[in-house]
């Protein structure tokens, strides 16, 4: 009776589950639903028929196309910059005992857990009072700035769990400290500092309230949209929107299954 | 030589990096400080005067606001624990091999972005759209039903942007409990209730508070979604505060407005830091 009870209790939670999972679906199917659409008007808001012209015309609004490669451009620089600087942390927390590491862990998890709503207006207070105008750079210090402690926090996961007994080996071998590093350490590293890269890509790119902040007029993805939607939103940003869904799952799915087979073979 | 190299190498690592924080997070928390107690207007300059009045005059003119933007922040957070406690425990207990599988779907909001999903259930909850139309039409709703723009609408909204926030530090509080444990108490005469409750429910807590922090401070500081689904029955502080900065470039007050929200959040936060240590709220933030 006992085990009967807990199974369907079990049960219960397995079909909760998966409905909460339908939920949080739903307006993802929406998005890439209207893609497909054929809207009369301007309004993309009712299902009026099947095409996949806008797929062909994805790219035919300059504005939003600029807006996409501008987004683009800074998630990329974000990646790379918020990359090496937030392995030197992470690295460095990791490996090294030091003055000042309790101070970087507090700076770095007030910057994780403050609103971004502050983040941003206090940027701009600064970027206000110096007198530098907003732009794309100041969005680019921006991103780098919320991104480099997740960074530096997945790096330094990896680094705790390293075997120092390959850096001994690396030194009997007669490896200097710079070669250890770059031979052995750092190719160990690559998978989490690649994760790292692609985490700060991510959050990059889908940031919306602190480029709204430091942008000025400057118009990425989520800020084109964020204007278009009081005269209507053209399928195309449903179809970029989908792309960059599909994308992103398609990466996250691969990287994955190496991962997985990375552990099979070790 | 090489001793002097080993003391200096963890700062030279640190320096850019810890730089980048300091001069961009830390300083213009400062600045914002700063800002807050200055007078002028955007066309003559602004004037550090020590103006603490700004506070008093702004918070007076928007307490409506605030509060409102801490209870919406408090009743999401609230949903959620209910909502996402018993998919982590699923997943912690019987997702089997599939655990990964299960977190990844829980996460795939995530790879829309924020602004494209908060539009999406515009488009949902529109008077004459998707949703609401058909359900109209068959008589299930009145005629003149409406959702949108309501305070139900906009906690729905928060709710579902920041779901995945609570469920994965549950999950992983869960992850950690021994099955031992719980057997023991099985073992002992506890009912299954009993043993969730004097077991199972403590030995989460930590993940829950992680959950009520990483969903209490976007939540409460959010305008996106009060902006999309709501009306002016459901102004946010967060949109107070964004006008105020973009658009009136009333920059003392929206900074006064702005530090009295962080100080609010930030000193939950760090009370609850405090006494669980830095590390271990880190520790599950990062995952």
């Amino acid at each position: 009776m006992r085990g009967r009870f807990r199974l369907g209790g079990a049960q219960v939670m397995h079909a909760y589950t998966w409905l909460l999972i339908g939920w949080l679906v739903v307006p993802i199917s929406v998005m890439i639903l209207f893609g497909f659409n054929d809207p009369s008007g301007r309004y993309n808001q009712t299902w009026q028929g099947f095409t996949l012209k806008w797929y062909g015309e994805v790219f035919a609004l300059e504005a939003l196309t600029d807006a996409l490669v501008m987004s683009l451009i800074i998630a990329v620089l974000t990646a790379l910059i918020a990359g090496a600087l937030g392995t030197g942390i992470g690295y460095a927390l990791g490996r090294f005992r030091f003055r000042g590491s309790g101070g970087l862990n507090l700076l770095m998890f007030a910057a994780i857990s403050s609103p971004e709503l502050v983040m941003g207006s206090s940027l701009l207070s600064m970027f206000v009072s110096v007198g530098i105008s907003p732009g794309p750079v100041t969005i680019t210090i921006a991103h780098v700035m919320f991104s480099v402690s997740f960074v530096a926090i997945v790096v330094r996961a990896r680094v705790m769990t390293l075997d120092r007994s390959l850096e001994e080996a690396a030194a009997d071998l007669g490896a200097s400290g710079w070669t250890t590093f770059w031979k052995v350490i750092f190719p160990i590293l690559l998978p989490a500092i690649f994760s790292g890269v692609m985490l700060a890509f991510a959050l990059s790119i889908d940031d919306f309230v602190i480029t709204n902040f430091t942008g000025g007029t400057t118009q990425t993805f989520p800020m084109w949209i964020w204007g278009a939607t009081r005269v209507g939103l053209p399928p195309q940003v449903n179809v970029m929107g989908t792309m960059i869904f599909v994308g992103g799952v398609l990466i996250a799915v691969i990287s994955n299954i190496r991962a997985g087979r990375r552990r099979v073979a070790a | 030589m090489d001793r002097v190299k080993r003391t200096l190498a963890p700062y030279l690592l640190v320096l850019p990096g810890g730089l980048w924080l300091l001069l961009f997070f830390a300083v213009p928390m400062v600045t914002m400080l700063s800002l807050s107690l200055q007078e002028g207007d955007v066309v003559n300059g602004f004037v550090f005067t020590g103006h603490w009045q700004n506070y008093v005059e702004s918070i007076a003119d928007y307490q409506t606001q605030l509060i409102r933007s801490l209870v919406y922040g408090a009743i999401t957070s609230g949903i959620l624990i209910v909502m996402s406690f018993p998919v982590a425990y699923w997943i912690a207990f019987y997702g089997g091999k599939r655990k990964a599988t299960y977190l990844f779907l829980i996460l795939l909001p995530f790879f829309v972005s924020f602004v494209l999903r908060t539009i999406s259930w515009r488009m949902l909850l529109t008077d004459d759209g998707v949703l609401l139309h058909p359900l109209k039409e068959a008589g299930i709703l009145p005629d003149d039903f409406q959702v949108l723009g309501s305070a139900t609408a906009v906690i729905a909204g928060l709710v579902y942007s920041f779901l995945p926030f609570m469920v994965l530090p549950i999950y992983v509080a869960l992850e950690r409990i021994d099955p031992r444990v719980v057997e023991a108490a099985r073992d002992l005469y506890a009912s299954p209730i009993t043993s969730f409750r004097k077991v199972v429910f403590p030995l989460a807590l930590p993940g829950v508070f992680a959950g009520v922090l990483m969903t209490f401070v976007p939540a409460s500081s959010d305008y996106v979604n009060s902006e999309l689904l709501g009306s002016s029955e459901t102004t946010m502080l967060g949109q107070v505060i964004q006008s105020k900065f973009l658009s009136s470039s009333d920059y003392p007050s929206a900074s006064a407005l702005s530090f009295t929200l962080m100080a609010l959040l930030l000193a939950g936060i760090f009370a609850y830091a405090r006494s669980l240590g830095t590390e271990d709220v880190m520790k599950v933030a990062a995952r």
